[in-house]
């Protein structure tokens, strides 16, 4: 920040507070060096050893934790078993059988076609969806927690105001830790001067809930009730993992 | 009897002793003990590296501590960089304007609202209600206790003292255009109620107002985090969303946040991870089908930064788990609102001289057991009976009230020479091991006592006799009542 132009009073004078009482101890140049350091590393801190993992065992905790957590997980062979897999979910739930998707490239790819008694639409949420179907960037094994960004094919609301919310995830996508699914975002959502933050990322996990009356769990608050994850396909191959050894680590 | 709203401090002492005679809030009470408790440990024990984590949590905030100047300068920047406005307000009247001038700009008539303890600190609902504008609440929680006009008992729990028939009443008395003959008796009825009155509000509102549980400093972004999916609502439909976020909530990366992220769900609700963790950054981008269209910061001070190089620093890294309420013997007793300030509980007793004044808030700090259990459990390891002994030193130092100044030098070795406290104190006890005992089916026995250790060795612990003993008290001289100064929120 350059001191040159008149700073607005609230600002100077909380900064000025904070300024002169850390003065005290160091300098600014010093404060200053420090936390552009810290700020350039973005060093992992501790990351827990459920969260290290190798892939395959990833897949398999994240799933636990994710059902630990109230949401429900079917797993398929394939991409093009999503549209099945949406219906079939549907129809187990007693759910009314349209969906509305994100227009997001990843699910225009599905067949939804071949499932006659689904309306499909694509668009943001609207009030009265029912449920809707979204894309994951990741999944987070250490907790279950499904790591959802936001873009212009990825609207927010289809995370939040539909009754039941069904996520896809192919199982290569499922990492160890939150610090892992920040290194994929740095290294995926990139431009020519480095990358670039979604709007919003929302990590979820679990369907919504609230224990506000008489701390009692009650599922489905003001988010959706119900969470459904379709994982798709295997685990990547496990010569990509940094350390096998963790592989049977109990939780 | 005081109405909550119109608690102070000041009247903690007559505050607390009408609570222990509150049959239905030591009902209410029971959930802190049994459930909270009880999480929390059970998650801490899921994970191994706990501990450490804390460690690693103390040290990011006290880097940050020791740097903010420079963090906020940089998160300043990075939120206008994405299209952002930040706010600086030096108290809670500079705040309360900051957020009038933004729902002014845009001709708000309805705000809704995530939950945000700064909001209660800056009584932002009261302040936008004179000015013609209608602030919801939308956590359900906090939705209760606005209809019930109250202020929350609880930093994360806001309607832990009412019970699920005074949340009927609640709803019956408010939501007039439903049938009165309708069952309320059960959780799930009142929550789909209150899910369906809140969804028209989400909708119709101009402005979105929420907390922040961490402002990161490397990409400007803003985090919440929930449980019930209404901060988001409240901050993706309406066309601003305005954050209130006191100025210490600052983190350096989205990797310091995640070690956050770990002690802050298992310390709060005991749950690995909390339903929804959202980091927002700016407004909506071109092209987005959802979003709001401005996103404004107020960074609120409210005399934290004086905190700096004091006594009291520590509590500026406190992330609000409220982990030190559960764990607390007087505020399982006496519940939030005996208080009588915007935070309960032992981080209450430390951060509330700051924001109200020594001379407000100087009877907080003395009332306390001196247990040590805050510390313990304190994901953050903030030395909390330290800070309100400080603020004991202080008052003396200043003159003002030394004779309260005695109670803080330790609770049941010194109970006998104070009577009020001891009662107090043994009341407590009768009511919390009352209601174990209810649940055990039988009574304590003497080793059965958690917590205790420290204090029965001083004195005979008199039997619990529920009711009995509480009559008993109750005929019991009482203290000169204490007229509140008028409300203090
Ligand atoms: S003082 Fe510690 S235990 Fe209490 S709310 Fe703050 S972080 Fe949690």
């Amino acid at each position: 920040m350059t001191d040159a132009a008149p700073l607005p009073s609230a600002r100077a004078g909380i900064l000025g507070r904070i300024q002169s009482r850390l003065d005290a101890r160091t300098d600014r140049t010093a404060r200053e060096a420090s936390a552009k350091e810290r700020l350039a590393d973005r060093r992992a801190n501790l990351v827990p050893a459920r969260g290290q993992l190798a892939p395959a065992d990833q897949v398999n905790l994240f799933v636990r934790m994710a059902e630990e957590a109230d949401a429900t997980v079917t797993r398929v062979a394939a991409a093009t078993d999503v549209p099945a897999a949406v219906s079939d979910w549907l129809r187990q739930n007693n759910r009314p059988m349209n969906v509305r998707r994100a227009p997001d490239p990843t699910l225009d790819a599905y067949p939804w076609a071949a499932e006659a008694l689904l309306t499909v639409e694509a668009g943001k949420a609207e009030s009265t969806d029912e449920t809707s179907v979204t894309a994951a960037h990741c999944g987070v094994a250490e907790t279950g927690t499904l790591m959802l960004t936001s873009a212009e094919d990825r609207p927010t609301t289809l995370n939040f105001l539909p009754e039941s919310h069904i996520v896809v995830l192919r199982a290569d996508q499922v990492v160890g830790s939150y610090e892992d699914g920040w290194t994929l975002l740095r290294q995926t959502q990139t431009v020519d001067s480095g990358w670039i933050m979604p709007r919003t990322v929302n990590f979820i996990t679990g369907p919504s809930r609230s224990a506000d009356i008489e701390q009692t769990l009650q599922l489905g608050a003001h988010g959706p009730r119900q969470l459904h994850i379709i994982v798709v396909g295997e685990a990547a191959d496990d010569d990509n993992a940094e350390d096998g050894e963790n592989s049977d680590n109990p939780v | 009897m005081t109405s909550a709203a119109q608690m102070t401090p000041r009247g903690f002492k007559k505050q607390a002793s009408a609570a222990l005679e509150d049959v239905s809030l030591q009902r209410a009470l029971g959930n802190v003990r049994d459930g909270f408790i009880a999480k929390r440990s059970k998650a801490v024990a899921k994970l191994p590296e706990f501990d450490d984590l804390r460690d690693q949590a103390r040290e990011i905030k006290d880097h940050v501590i020791e740097n903010l100047d420079v963090y906020l300068e940089r998160f300043e920047q990075n939120v206008v960089m994405q299209g952002g406005t930040v706010h600086w307000a030096a108290d809670t009247k500079a705040a309360q304007e900051a957020v009038l001038t933004i729902c002014r700009l845009v001709g708000a008539r309805t705000v809704t609202k995530g939950k945000s303890m700064i909001g209660e600190e800056i009584h932002v609902n009261p302040f936008l209600e004179e000015n013609g504008i209608e602030p919801v609440e939308t956590d359900l929680g906090e939705y209760i206790i606005q209809l019930r006009e109250e202020p929350p008992s609880h930093i994360i729990a806001p309607a832990i003292h009412v019970n699920k028939e005074q949340v009927a009443d609640a709803f019956l008395e408010h939501h007039t255009d439903l049938p009165r003959d309708r069952n309320l008796t059960d959780n799930a009825a009142l929550l789909a109620e209150a899910r369906a009155k809140l969804r028209d509000r989400f909708l119709e509102a101009d402005v979105g107002i929420t907390g922040a549980n961490f402002l990161i400093a490397e990409t400007g972004s803003t985090v919440i985090v929930t449980n019930e999916g209404n901060g988001d609502l409240t901050q993706t439909l309406p066309r601003i969303h305005i954050v209130l976020a006191s100025i210490e909530k600052v983190v350096p990366t989205l990797e310091d946040a995640s070690t956050l992220f770990r002690v802050l769900a298992r310390s709060a609700t005991g749950q690995e991870m909390s339903v929804y963790t959202t980091v927002s950054t700016g407004p909506r981008r071109p092209g987005d089908l959802d979003g709001p269209e401005q996103f404004h910061v107020v960074l609120v001070d409210n005399g934290r930064s004086k905190l700096i190089g004091s006594d009291w620093q520590d509590i500026l890294r406190c992330i609000r788990c409220g982990a030190c309420l559960n764990h607390c013997p007087v505020y399982s007793a006496v519940g939030g609102h005996a208080y009588g300030s915007t935070y309960p509980g032992p981080m209450g007793k430390v951060l509330t001289p700051v924001i109200m004044g020594i001379k407000e808030a100087g009877q907080l700090p003395n009332a306390s057991s001196f247990c040590g259990r805050c510390e313990e459990v304190c994901p953050m390891h903030i030395p909390l009976p330290k800070m309100m002994r400080h603020w004991r030193e202080e008052e003396f130092n200043r003159g003002l009230s030394p004779r309260l100044g005695r109670w803080a030098l330790g609770f049941w070795s010194r109970a006998a020479g104070m009577p009020w406290l001891y009662r107090l104190g043994a009341r407590m006890s009768i009511a919390w091991m009352s209601r174990k005992a209810r649940k055990l089916g039988r009574p304590f026995g003497a080793g059965q006592l958690p917590l205790a250790g420290g204090w029965t060795g001083h004195r005979d612990f008199p039997a619990p006799q529920g009711i009995t003993f509480q009559s008993a008290w109750r005929k019991a001289k009482r203290e000169p009542s204490r007229r509140p100064l008028g409300p203090g929120r």
